[in-house]
């Protein structure tokens, strides 16, 4: 790979030697027999443009591409309508399930428990790997003084419910957190759901919103441009890169919450296939650029595939049952 | 921080051997994705972003920003020799530059669409060099309340753009406006109008599907009945004094250029709204204040020049959010934003000052670009005018082909291409019934930025609508908006009193 980044500065003549070298690579023969997709393969994503799923199927799919993994295209494709409704429905109904796979949040529990309508059962789903867990913080803007959790309680008590909180669709994962946050602290913040997390740290930013509670990677830019602060850690521990944050456990709320980054195959998928995308995410979250990626954007967690990430799914199923039951958002 | 040095060696940065032949090859292939109906700037920075790690991250997004330019260049191509939008982004420009064409008058649409892109990019590039960090600024403030605003605007600008036919320009309003609100809701979370469960209409009905059905079946489908058949397509010619008496003329459009090229820029570097409403709403506003609004739609120069200066400085304007918010703000731009992550950036607040040469020499790429992307628009134009000389029978199929293609391609769901053949056929018979088209195309485009702003908007303030008067940049763009919908119904008054003078 070196090599061809080198020869492409050189020049024009670089350029088609760095060409011709991409392509005899791509072309060497994969193991006789082992199954590779036969066509573009369509990797769906459950949330809008620019949050930060989106941001991290396509750095995969660069990964894929820069490191010739496959020898066919991975096509993101984003279905953010009804919180990954449109996306479940989708690849549920998949009608090449072998190259139809998708990048999922925790949505992918809540969204059927929330809307039996669609007929979702995730157990059909094949388990490819588990690329990371995400971790929220809870964000203020930097001018309003705020910080630390004490502060914020006070301030969004005074508002009441003119005290905004911006997040990503209704009974989504931010919805989830403001709901615990309203519980824990006795507030009426209300809730405003924007399309995609970028959008939501926008708001924030912009001052069209009192708090978030972004992820890290979508709120890193203004955090270091210094407009907003994260003043606690939705996480069992302090996070490296926000070390002033404390943890809600530290501050008396035993309350963690991850989200889960993890890709999903279409139910049907042949075992072939699914052993090919297993052994091609599993080389990708060992890759340089995917741990520098997560070391970058605070995100936690191992590679678990298989049945361990069968089972993780429906612990956390059960959990998140709990908690929309306990919120109202279940019967 | 100043700006001229920092500038300069952006210059030297784009003028490098390497980044100058990856913005000829750039332009060049943007001009021809861009020419293909359906085929936008999106599909065409998507399909070539694996490529753009032979070469370094300043080279990469050069040779992206300028497929992004030429696709913008290459959409008015389709949109005024087939009738079909080349790319969204170009639906405005079918409106005046089809019935040029069809007048004999292509080579008069296709120079004034490409100097009006070259205007249009010029001014937001300059724009941008002078003013991203305060317009940044701007566009971080500007919440649910001014996104709607904005939105009534460009309905408001829209008013008279249909028949004197009021009820049936209603109609295609609501007809557009229900469409847009097909699929699911982001704010209840509740799938609506999915006529049943069909899970196509899950994602809405895209705005390109409406928009090649009417105008590129639709179209087709017209054009066979009042030819009877007979081979016609228009005569279409071009000569060297015609070029010249196009661009004499050209100089009387600086202020509909001028206009289009501001409103674009600006409504460009709002995140979420992007350079399709820029464009309708630039021909919205010049045919509003035009004084000759009824010669609009039928091949007017003016109603060519506006859209494409306005999609232009639009597709500049939505680098600036991308770069300094990391929002998108438009799907091209986001594709460029995954583009830069793995080379190792960080867009958003820092990267001005983090990645100078990076960003400047981008910068300084779009001023080559932008001329580039002219030079090889114009070299090309007898070759589109000889596409137009095809008999009919031949172009036909051709059209068809690319039509499905344009349906298939941005969802890669044949839900889509069903849908585009029954718009086809819808929009043949409202057209043999007079009904207008675009104010259809506007409501869909715009229908589903407007509704989710007023509801996030009414949300904040409790129900009140006291919200879009009492922010200061919504409420200086609702009293535009509202005098707007004022003007065309005073103008009408006025007319009638003048008119039993006259007689």
């Amino acid at each position: 790979m070196k090599k061809v980044k080198i020869s492409g500065r050189v020049g024009l003549l670089g350029l088609a030697i760095g060409l011709l070298t991409g392509l005899s690579v791509a072309t060497v023969p994969g193991d006789a027999g082992a199954w590779e997709p036969k066509k573009p393969v369509e990797f769906i994503i459950m949330a809008g443009k620019g949050g930060g799923a989106d941001k991290a199927v396509r750095y995969m799919q660069n990964i894929i591409a820069k490191h010739k993994l496959s020898s066919k295209p991975f096509t993101p494709i984003n279905k953010p309508g009804g919180t990954g409704a449109e996306a479940l429905i989708y690849v549920k109904g998949a009608k090449d399930p072998d190259h139809t796979i998708m990048f999922t949040l925790n949505s992918f529990y809540t969204t059927p428990l929330r809307q039996p309508k669609i007929k979702v059962d995730i157990s059909k789903f094949t388990p490819i790997g588990r690329m990371a867990e995400d971790t929220f913080l809870l964000w203020v803007h930097k001018d309003s003084g705020i910080t630390n959790v004490k502060q914020f309680v006070k301030a969004a008590k005074a508002k009441g419910n003119a005290w905004i909180m911006a997040g990503t669709g209704k009974n989504s994962e931010d919805n989830l957190l403001t709901d615990f946050l309203n519980k824990a602290y006795g507030l009426n913040m209300k809730y405003v759901p924007y399309k995609g997390g970028g959008r939501v740290a926008k708001e924030l930013a912009g001052k069209n919103a009192n708090s978030t509670v972004n992820n890290p990677s979508e709120q890193l830019g203004f955090y270091q441009a210094g407009k907003t602060v994260p003043i606690a850690a939705f996480t069992p521990a302090r996070l490296p890169l926000f070390a002033d944050a404390p943890t809600f456990k530290e501050l008396g709320k035993d309350f963690v919450y991850f989200m889960q980054r993890t890709v999903v195959g279409a139910p049907g998928m042949s075992k072939e296939a699914a052993t090919y995308y297993r052994q091609l995410f599993a080389q990708i979250y060992g890759s340089d650029e995917w741990q520098g990626y997560m070391t970058k954007k605070s995100l936690q967690g191992g590679f678990i595939t298989g049945d361990i990430l069968m089972r993780y799914w429906l612990r956390e199923k059960a959990v998140h049952k709990v908690m929309l039951q306990k919120m109202g958002a279940l019967k | 921080m100043d700006i001229l040095p920092l500038l300069l060696n952006g210059f030297a940065i784009a003028f490098e051997p390497l980044n100058l032949a990856l913005i000829i090859g750039g332009c060049a292939i943007g001009l021809f994705i861009g020419a293909m109906p359906g085929l936008g700037s999106v599909n065409g920075v998507a399909i070539l972003l694996p490529m753009t790690f032979l070469v370094p991250p300043t080279g990469a997004i050069i040779f992206l920003g300028a497929i992004y330019y030429g696709a913008m260049y290459g959409g008015a191509i389709s949109s005024i020799m087939l009738g079909i939008p080349g790319a969204s982004t170009a639906v405005a420009t079918t409106f005046d530059g089809r019935p040029m064409a069809i007048k004999g008058e292509a080579d008069k649409a296709l120079i004034a669409a490409a100097t009006a892109s070259f205007v249009g990019g010029s001014v937001g590039v300059v724009l941008f060099t002078l003013f991203a960090p305060p317009l940044a600024d701007v566009a971080l403030t500007f919440g649910a309340p001014e996104i709607f605003a904005l939105m009534l605007m460009a309905f408001a600008t829209f008013i008279g753009l249909g028949t004197d036919d009021i009820p049936k320009t209603i109609f295609s309003i609501f007809i557009g406006l229900v469409f847009g609100a097909v699929g699911l809701d982001i704010i209840s979370g509740e799938p609506r109008l999915i006529f049943g469960d069909i899970p196509g209409f899950y994602h809405g009905i895209n705005f390109l599907v409406l928009a090649i059905g009417i105008y590129g079946i639709g179209e087709m489908l017209w054009t066979i009945e009042i030819s009877k058949g007979n081979a016609m397509m228009s005569k279409a010619t071009i000569s060297v004094p015609r070029i010249l008496n196009t661009l004499v003329e050209l100089t009387r459009t600086w202020r509909t250029m001028l206009m289009g090229s501001f409103l674009g820029y600006f409504v460009g570097i709002l995140p979420a709204a992007g350079a399709t409403p820029g464009s309708l709403m630039a021909y919205g506003v010049a045919k509003t204040f035009a004084k000759d609004p009824e010669t609009y739609g039928k091949g007017n120069i003016k109603g060519v020049v506006a859209p494409e200066a306005a999609n232009n400085a639009a597709s500049t304007g939505a680098m600036l959010p991308m770069l300094t918010l990391g929002i998108p703000g438009s799907p091209t731009t986001a594709i460029l934003l995954g583009g830069m992550v793995i080379w190792g950036l960080e867009p958003g607040p820092m990267v001005f000052t983090d990645h100078p040469d990076f960003v400047w020499g981008f910068i300084a790429s779009l001023y080559v670009a932008n001329l580039f992307a002219l030079l090889i628009n114009i070299a090309f134009i007898p070759a589109f005018i000889a596409v137009l000389k095809m008999p009919f029978t031949i172009l036909a199929p051709i059209i068809f082909v690319l039509c499905i293609v344009g349906g298939f391609v941005p969802t890669l769901d044949m839900h889509d291409v069903w849908l585009m053949l029954i718009f086809g056929i819808v929009g043949y018979f409202m057209r043999k019934l007079d009904y207008p088209m675009a104010p259809a195309v506007l409501a869909i485009v715009l229908g589903p930025l407007a509704e989710p702003a007023l509801r996030q908007s009414l949300l904040i303030s409790g129900g009140s609508f006291a919200i879009f008067f009492t922010r200061p940049y919504a409420g200086v763009i609702m009293a535009i908006a509202i005098a707007l919908f004022v003007l065309p119904l005073i103008k009408i008054a006025l007319d009638k009193y003048r008119r039993p003078k006259d007689g």
